[in-house]
Order: structure tokens, then C-alpha cells, then sequence
């Protein structure tokens, strides 16, 4: 099975649209990706057929919109492979999903004499969170380095858990900037060796949309998604969890919605996963999520994987041999992800986007919100070419010819 | 947009050949560094100052051509410049990022070329850099001092 991205593209309304005249070539999906027609039916459909509030109403309208929002719900944990529906706690985001555990987990749960380790490849997301709560509690926070060849250095990752007292690990599942796909098994391993009671939280924010993940076979506590970069709407994302992991933690937001009872004396906070629901949800988002899974599925996520891991195999070749280009990530197609980060010899990533986007060609520039990498790399800023579904070989050309001309333009 | 309506001749010659570009100055008397996180521009800038004026200005740094070549035509604009002068003249500068135009255009030198970066808000930062850094750099030397960092952060 492969991907027909003829076929595909038609789904997409805004890849249809010319830029002074030429197609849109989008390689941005590392950022956010663009939404199917059946995801944006699926909103559109709530709102004018199902529109009213959910988990409350005793009329049919409602009864079918709460019906529909948890049928997301356990779509998404399907999709996902979820431990059980229970653990599926919607978001707004992948970074307000780590917020929450890094409110209702860490900061409750440890204090100085402990440590959370993460890693410097980290998106801010998952960077800032255990900065934030290190600070405020005296937790130490550790930072795994990266090696030369853009893997975590497995090694000092040993030595950072060797006194036992790392008793969080966040780690990312795929790097937005190097495309680098993280062994989580082996690295979960290392922290349980050091500390079986470890707790680890996987950001799985560009996994999740390019490859097949199974989060129960992962045996994580938690598991961060976003659900713009996965063919869904903005502003939905999830916290996959162990149910018994959220029955433990007081809730993050407090509210209507995420209570059994309530007088002046008390509150009983509801069950897992509403109990870390407060105020009305992201129902239309859910329902666009819901779509954007089964469009997923339908293309068959093995097939997804398989379709970038060739493309991207054909990106860094041309590349590769293009003069003055230099890729920051791993060469190996199985052992990393289609975003890819490069720096063109004597031409600024902001003037090389700015060149791109004359040519139609959509790229992103900057710090990538990741900037203990960026630190890392020696620049300030990169471009970065990022893949999807929608993007074929077709593409390549735009994006050489463009650097090309950068190169020209701005040569000194 | 188009490449040329941003890119002008004259400002790619500043960012290919930019002029009073050294890491160091004899006699400085200030050095300001500003930097501009979101798009990695970084920016520095040392002044010496004699009889209230402007004797030598050099700039270094990091950064996309528009902010580097605002930075060149900047030093040819202010040099020899009394004080109070070369702040007018960077607020006049300023202002032309926002879409007033030049009162001073003659004086601005290269300077109001950039006039056409305004229509292209994400830019408009990267041309303020080295304008904004000898704003702070006259500035504090007035306040008598000799160093200043400064971070945009939006
Ligand atoms: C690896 C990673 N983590 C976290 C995020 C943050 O995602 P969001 O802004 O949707 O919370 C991103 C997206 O930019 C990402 O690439």
C-alpha cells in the first residue's frame, strides 16, 4: 500500500490555492499540518446539527453531542493504543497537557533531595514546565545532552540517573528540529533500572501524527498529543495517562464540570478523565479530532511511515548534494522523522524564508522552540522543510530551486 | 510579496559589503549589545564619543540581512553626529517602520530605503536592531555608563 497524493491533495482546500501563480507547496506540517475536508465536515457538522453543551443537558441534541464528544474520546484512545478511554483527558494542547501533569504531578509530588530529568532536545513544552516547577519546589532539574551524530547521549544519560533520584523522566518521542526518533523502550529501561518507581511523560506531538504509536505497549504514565499537527483543529490536544495515575492526582483546573459535589464545606472532585475537564470542552475540536483520526486510520499510519521514510530518504539525498547546504539530524530514514532542519552557507534562515515564500514554498525559520538545542547546534536559528501526507517528490524542486536562488541572492 | 519590494539594491550592498563592520573600536567608550531572540538576530555596537559627538561607531553580529544592513546604513547615518542629533534622527527612523514618513530623509542617508520593510510587520524589528541599539548606546552613555544588553522578547 502506498499514498496517493494526487488523490490526497484534492481533500485539502488550502493546497489548492496558488501563491503569485504558483501551487502552494507546503513543508511546514512539523508545525502545524493542514486539515481534510472531512475534519472540517465534522465541525461543521456540530455546530449545525448537534450544537449544545455536552455532559449536561437532558434534551436529545445534547445527549447526541455528549455522545459524540466521548465517542472522540475513545477514538482517540484507539487510535493511540490508550491503556483505556479513562486516561484520555482532552486538552488544549500538547503543552497544556504537560502543564497539567506538571501542576498535579510534580510540583505535589516531589521536592528538593529529587530530580526530573529531560532531555536538550526538548520542544520548549517540555523544557519549560520542569524549569518552571524546579524553581518553585527546589527540585533539581537534569538535562540529558545530545550527541554528535543528533541521538541523546545514552550514556551520560547513565550517569545523570546513577545517584536514583530522578524520579520523573520527560522525554521527547520524535525532535521537532532534527526529526530524531527517540529509542523510548530503551531509554525508559535505563530510568526504571536506576528507579523502578521513575514516572515518565512521553511528548508525543510529531510521533504521533507520522507513526504507528501504541502508548500501552510503550508502558508510559503519560503521553502528550496536539491535535493541529495530526490532520485536526487547532485547539484540542490530549494527556494519555494510566486511569490509575489520574485517580491519584488532584485535579489542574478547577471548575464547573470536573465536580461530583460541592458545597461551602467540601468538594468531591469528579472521576478521571473529567475530574481534569473544567468548564466547557473543545467540543467541535473533539468531533474534528474523531475525523482526523479515522482519515489517519484510513490511510493506515504503517502506510503514513512508510510513505515519509521515503520521502524523506529523497529530501536528504537532494540535500545532501546541494551546494552550501548543511542538515542538522540523522542520516538514517528509519531513525528519524520528515522534519528536517538545515542551514544554507551564507544566507540567513529568515532571508531564506522570505526567498521560499516568493517561490510558494512554505518552510519555517527560527528557534523552533527549542532553544537548549539551538544552544546546542551553535546557530540561532534554522530553516526546517517538514512532511506529510500531502507531500510527494514534486515538492523537492520548488524548495531546491529557491534555495538556489537564495544562495544567488544573497551570495556576498 | 515580491523579493524586490523588501530586498533592495541597496541594502543587499549593505549586507554584502557592510561598512564600519569590526568586532572592536580604539577608545570605545560604550558597548550595547541587543539581540532579538525570536528570529536569532544579535547585534554590537560600540561607541566613542568626543565633544558631545559621535567619533567612532562600529557594529558586529548575527543576523538576517535586512537587520545587519540597517545596522550598516545606520553607522554611516550617525557618525559625526552630535548626540542629541543621532537620537533624532533615530526616532525619525523609528517612525518610518511605522509607516510615517522621514522627516529628515536626506539625513537618514540609506536609511530610507528601508521605508518599504514597514509593510512587512515580522521584518520591522530586524530593521529597528541597530537604530534601537545606538538609541541605548548614546543613552547610556549619558546616564555615564559603559555597557548595556538589551533582549526584545516579542
Ligand atoms: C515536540 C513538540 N512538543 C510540543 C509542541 C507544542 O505543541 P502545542 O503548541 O500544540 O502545544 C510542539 C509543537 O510545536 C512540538 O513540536
Amino acid at each position: 500500500m502506498t499514498i496517493d497524493v494526487a488523490t490526497v491533495r484534492k481533500q485539502y482546500p488550502t493546497l489548492q490555492q496558488e501563491v503569485d501563480g504558483r501551487r502552494l507547496v507546503y513543508l511546514d506540517s512539523a508545525a502545524s499540518s493542514q486539515t481534510p475536508e472531512a475534519v472540517l465536515d465534522a465541525m461543521d457538522g456540530y455546530y449545525r446539527r448537534l450544537r449544545a453543551n455536552v455532559e449536561r443537558g437532558v434534551y436529545r441534541l445534547s445527549e447526541e453531542a455528549t455522545a459524540r464528544y466521548e465517542a472522540s474520546r475513545h477514538r482517540l484512545a484507539a487510535f493511540v493504543g490508550a491503556p483505556s478511554p479513562d486516561g484520555v483527558v482532552f486538552t488544549r494542547n500538547v503543552t497544556e497537557a504537560i502543564n497539567l501533569v506538571a501542576y498535579s504531578w510534580v510540583r505535589r509530588r516531589l521536592g528538593p533531595g529529587d530530580a526530573v530529568l529531560t532531555t536538550a532536545m526538548e520542544h520548549h513544552a517540555n523544557f519549560v514546565p520542569w524549569w518552571h516547577a524546579a524553581q518553585d519546589t527546589g527540585v533539581e532539574l537534569r538535562v540529558v545532552p545530545v550527541r554528535e551524530d543528533f541521538h541523546l547521549d545514552v550514556e551520560a544519560m547513565g550517569h545523570l540517573l546513577a545517584d536514583g533520584r530522578v524520579r520523573f523522566l520527560a522525554l521527547g518521542h520524535v525532535s521537532n528540529v532534527l526529526g530524531t526518533i527517540n529509542p523510548l523502550s530503551e531509554l525508559i529501561a535505563l530510568a526504571r533500572a536506576a528507579n523502578p518507581e521513575v514516572v515518565v511523560l512521553v511528548d508525543g506531538a510529531q510521533a504521533v501524527p507520522h507513526l504507528p504509536v501504541d502508548v500501552a505497549a510503550l508502558d508510559v504514565d503519560f503521553y502528550g498529543i496536539t491535535g493541529h499537527k495530526m490532520l485536526g483543529p487547532t485547539g484540542i490536544g490530549a494527556l494519555i495517562a494510566k486511569p490509575e495515575r489520574l485517580e491519584q492526582m488532584p485535579p489542574f483546573l478547577t471548575g464547573g464540570s470536573m465536580i461530583l459535589d460541592v458545597s461551602a464545606e467540601h468538594v468531591v472532585w469528579n472521576h478521571p478523565p473529567h475530574r481534569f475537564e473544567a468548564g466547557t470542552p473543545m467540543i467541535a475540536e473533539a468531533f474534528g479530532l474523531h475525523a482526523a483520526c479515522d482519515v489517519l486510520d484510513e490511510l493506515g499510519m504503517d502506510v503514513v511511515r512508510a510513505h515519509e521514510r521515503e520521502l524523506v530518504a529523497t529530501f536528504l539525498d537532494a540535500l545532501g548534494a546541494a551546494d552550501g547546504v548543511t542538515v542538522y539530524g540523522p542520516t538514517d530514514p528509519e531513525q528519524r522523522s520528515g522534519a528536517i532542519s538545515f542551514a544554507v552557507d551564507g544566507v540567513h534562515p529568515h532571508d531564506l524564508g522570505a526567498m521560499l515564500d516568493s517561490y510558494g514554498v512554505c518552510i519555517r525559520v527560527g528557534h523552533h522552540c527549542a532553544k537548549p538545542l539551538m544552544r546546542w547546534l551553535g546557530v540561532n536559528a534554522t530553516a526546517r522543510a517538514s512532511l506529510y501526507v500531502y507531500n510527494d517528490v514534486d515538492d523537492l524542486a520548488p524548495l531546491l530551486e529557491g534555495i538556489e536562488a537564495a544562495r544567488r541572492f544573497f551570495a556576498r | 510579496m515580491t523579493m524586490d519590494d523588501l530586498y533592495q539594491e541597496i541594502i543587499l550592498d549593505h549586507y554584502r559589503r557592510p561598512k564600519n563592520r569590526a568586532p572592536a573600536l580604539d577608545g570605545e567608550d560604550v558597548h550595547v549589545h541587543h539581540s532579538n531572540p525570536l528570529c536569532g538576530d544579535e547585534l554590537d555596537l560600540r561607541l566613542r564619543v568626543r565633544d558631545g559627538r559621535i567619533d567612532g561607531l562600529v557594529f558586529d553580529g548575527e543576523g538576517c540581512s535586512i537587520s545587519q544592513a540597517s545596522a550598516s546604513a545606520m553607522t554611516d547615518a550617525v557618525l559625526e553626529r552630535d548626540l542629541d542629533d543621532a537620537l533624532e534622527l533615530a526616532e525619525d527612523f523609528r517612525l518610518l517602520m511605522h509607516g510615517t514618513p522621514a522627516t529628515r530623509p536626506d539625513d537618514l542617508r540609506d536609511g530610507v530605503v528601508f521605508e518599504g520593510v514597514a509593510r512587512f510587520p515580522v521584518r520591522v524589528k530586524c530593521a529597528l536592531l541597530g537604530w534601537m541599539a545606538v538609541r541605548d548606546a548614546i543613552e547610556t552613555y549619558l546616564a555615564g555608563a559603559s555597557d548595556h544588553a538589551v533582549t526584545y522578547d516579542d
